[in-house]
């Protein structure tokens, strides 16, 4: 026995504690292999090699080559089409994500009367979030506001002569901002859940103490609604903020006319899969992820002085 | 100046259902009114109709003699306290005392003062930059309270505001609810399933059952006269035992009762009742002794299945010969074995005779 060399015993102990432990959870772990190939594989690793790339200058067919911070200076100092795409951006999730949140709020609070046939009606508005990111959808709402689209179609039923609302740089981020604010249905939903939790008798409370429905309105319902308004205010801007697809299908990719409809991400689309610059692209990305999340960590910070927790 | 509430074959209906079936009740000015009754016999669908939060379905309510069917909630000139307390868990206590006061468009000076004057009367003053949730349970009810009293109504309106604290703190808050209603003098309407709290707090009880009005009175009043079986049981604790029992002979004088297994002669008049008809013999445990004293007549002879000794006073779990559990509650502290057998004594003038319908004989 003695004779055994020091790091045997070692070794085996830990071979015996590795069997134990796959013993006890293999199973466990096979059923965690699909989810860790997926993270590491999927998410995570891309992540990180984007992170690499971003320090360098890469067009898919040569070698990535090492320019350490010059792909970072460029974005903040030289390149237009990244402020252009940032105005249009900010502009987008500015006007949108309000919009959006007003209208869920709205119908949430319309559906919470007590209506009959409550979950058709909470289906059926919900049905444009399920559709709404779609390319097929993106398609329609290109001929519908096209210049002899359906919409104006319609307005000429009243003597109105439309534009052609998304060929016209002043018209079409709005036709854009319309398809984010009819996928209303996923705050709604979440909207409508925190509203009835707001217990009856604060209202009853506040109808003796004479409030109208509107003073209810503000004085009640908004701020005790307020962590719901929270969490789906930092959900919509993040969706907002990566909002590409109807961009894409309605500009026909290019974001135009005259940049109006460049998304952040259209424009990190043209610079990796239009001009192969990866590198560049990859910094673009990070730029956004830091962008959305330094947006993020504000509206937490911010959340003490007007998100009212229960508890 | 106090004022009246009454409420004139009062009708509630949801659909086809109707759930308070005629009231007729009056509540004096300054009167401390308490309705009773278990759960669902439309105690608190009555307050919430006095209030105005649920419409009236049929008949009159008049407060001080004025209409008030169609008048809303907060022009009627009443507080209610809810039994959730119904504090707005983003206000301080003051904001939560003050928000009806700047609903009204009051001054902000004179809201200042009113809100003073109630967490003084209250012993809140201190909690007025707290937020509910920094709150115990009786602390959020006094601010409950408070923001009733603050609205100066002419008509308190309680929802079972005992119901949610813990037994301790819902005596004190019994005697202050009474205190208050004695130094503020203004009408107060009560609801609970507690008998104890009506029989504590109440000049007048109003005992309901699935939508009717069982019996009206003082509490002692219906402690000592119950109208019915029901009211019988309903208050006093421990419950009213209820024997079954035959008539034997009534006549204007005295009626003889087979009860027990045995046989007793009730010196007082019974004339509804008939030989040989059949009914419940009522009596309270309180009112059973196991000792001869003046006035009281033999009654049964009882097993004693268990004993409860509470210090203040001692209860007997019994059987009697006929096999009918009868519970005695006796003052003080008693050495009695389980199993040993007890003769019981009773005052037949607290006794009482229910027919098979359950009313009074």
């Amino acid at each position: 026995m003695t004779t055994i060399a020091t790091s045997g015993p070692i070794s085996a102990q830990s071979r015996g504690w590795l069997a134990r432990a796959w013993t006890r959870n293999g199973a466990g772990y096979m059923f965690l292999l699909p989810w860790f190939i997926g993270f590491f594989g999927l998410t995570a690793g891309p992540a990180l090699v984007s992170l690499y790339l971003s320090f360098t200058s890469f067009d898919l067919l040569t070698a990535p080559r090492w320019i350490g911070l010059d792909n970072y200076i460029r974005i903040a100092t030289a390149d237009p089409k990244f402020m252009a795409s940032m105005r249009v951006t900010f502009f987008f999730v500015l006007v949108s994500v309000p919009l959006k949140l007003i209208f869920a709020l709205a119908v949430a609070m319309a559906l919470n009367r007590g209506i009959r046939g409550l979950p058709w009606y909470r289906a059926i508005f919900y049905l444009p979030s399920l559709l709404g990111a779609s390319v097929a959808i993106s398609v329609l709402w290109r001929q519908l506001f096209a210049g002899d689209g359906l919409v104006n179609s319609f307005l000429a039923n009243f003597g109105i002569e439309g534009p052609s609302w998304i060929s016209n740089p002043n018209y079409s981020i709005y036709t854009l901002i319309v398809l984010a604010v009819w996928q209303f249905g996923s705050p709604m939903i979440i909207f409508l859940a925190g509203l009835r939790q707001i217990p009856q008798d604060m209202y009853e409370a506040a109808e003796l103490d004479g409030a109208s429905k509107w003073r209810q309105f503000w004085k009640i319902t908004l701020p005790l609604l307020t962590p719901v308004v929270f969490f789906n205010a930092v959900v919509q801007t993040i969706e907002a903020f990566k909002a590409f697809t109807p961009a894409f299908i309605i500009s026909g990719g290019t974001g135009g006319p005259i940049n109006s409809t460049l998304f952040y991400t259209l424009y990190l689309y043209q610079e990796a899969f239009g001009f192969f610059r990866m590198g560049y692209a990859s910094a673009l990305a990070w730029v956004l992820l830091v962008i959305i999340a330094l947006f993020t960590a504000f509206s937490f910070l911010t959340a003490r002085y007007w998100v009212h927790y229960d508890d | 100046m106090s004022t009246s509430v009454k409420l004139s074959k009062v009708y509630k209906r949801f659909g086809n259902v109707e759930v308070i079936h005629g009231i007729d009740l009056t509540v004096d000015p300054g009167e401390f009114t308490v309705f009773v009754g278990p759960s669902g016999c439309g105690k608190s669908t009555l307050l919430r109709m006095i209030a105005g939060l649920e419409p009236i379905s049929g008949g009159e309510l008049l407060i001080d003699d004025e209409l008030m069917n169609e008048v809303p909630p907060a022009k009627r000139g009443i507080a209610m306290v809810f039994q959730s307390y119904a504090l707005y868990p983003h206000m301080t206590v003051y904001k939560n005392l003050a928000f009806g006061l700047e609903t009204a468009g009051m001054r902000k000076s004179e809201i200042e003062d009113r809100v003073r004057r109630a967490a003084e009367i209250l012993q809140i003053g201190q909690l007025l930059d707290r937020k509910p949730k920094q709150l115990s349970g009786g602390q959020r009810q006094r601010v409950a309270i408070g923001r009733a009293i603050v609205r100066e109504p002419r008509i308190f309106l309680f929802d079972e505001p005992l119901s949610n604290l813990d037994a301790e703190l819902r005596v004190q808050m019994r005697v202050e609810i009474a205190k208050l209603h004695r130094d503020l003098g203004n009408t107060m309407i009560y609801v609970t399933h507690d008998q104890v709290e009506a029989m504590t707090m109440a000049d007048k009880i109003v005992v309901l059952r699935m939508g009717h009005v069982e019996q009206v009175g003082a509490p002692l009043e219906l402690y000592n006269r119950p109208a019915n079986r029901f009211v019988a049981g309903f208050i006093g604790s421990p419950k009213m035992n209820f024997l079954n029992a035959g008539i034997e002979g009534a006549d204007a004088r005295s009626a003889a009762i087979r009860v027990g297994g045995g046989k007793i002669a009730l010196p007082r008049p019974a004339r509804s009742a008939s030989a040989g008809q059949k009914i419940e013999f009522g009596v309270r445990p309180e009112h059973i002794t196991i000792e001869q004293r003046d006035g009281r007549i033999p009654f049964a002879a009882a097993k004693v299945d268990l004993v409860e000794n509470l210090g203040g006073q001692t209860l007997l779990y019994t059987t009697l010969a006929d096999g009918q559990s009868l519970t005695i509650s006796l003052d003080g502290q008693r050495a009695i074995e389980v199993g040993a057998t007890v003769e019981t004594f009773i005052d037949p003038a607290t006794c009482h005779l229910f027919d098979a319908e359950g009313r009074i004989i």
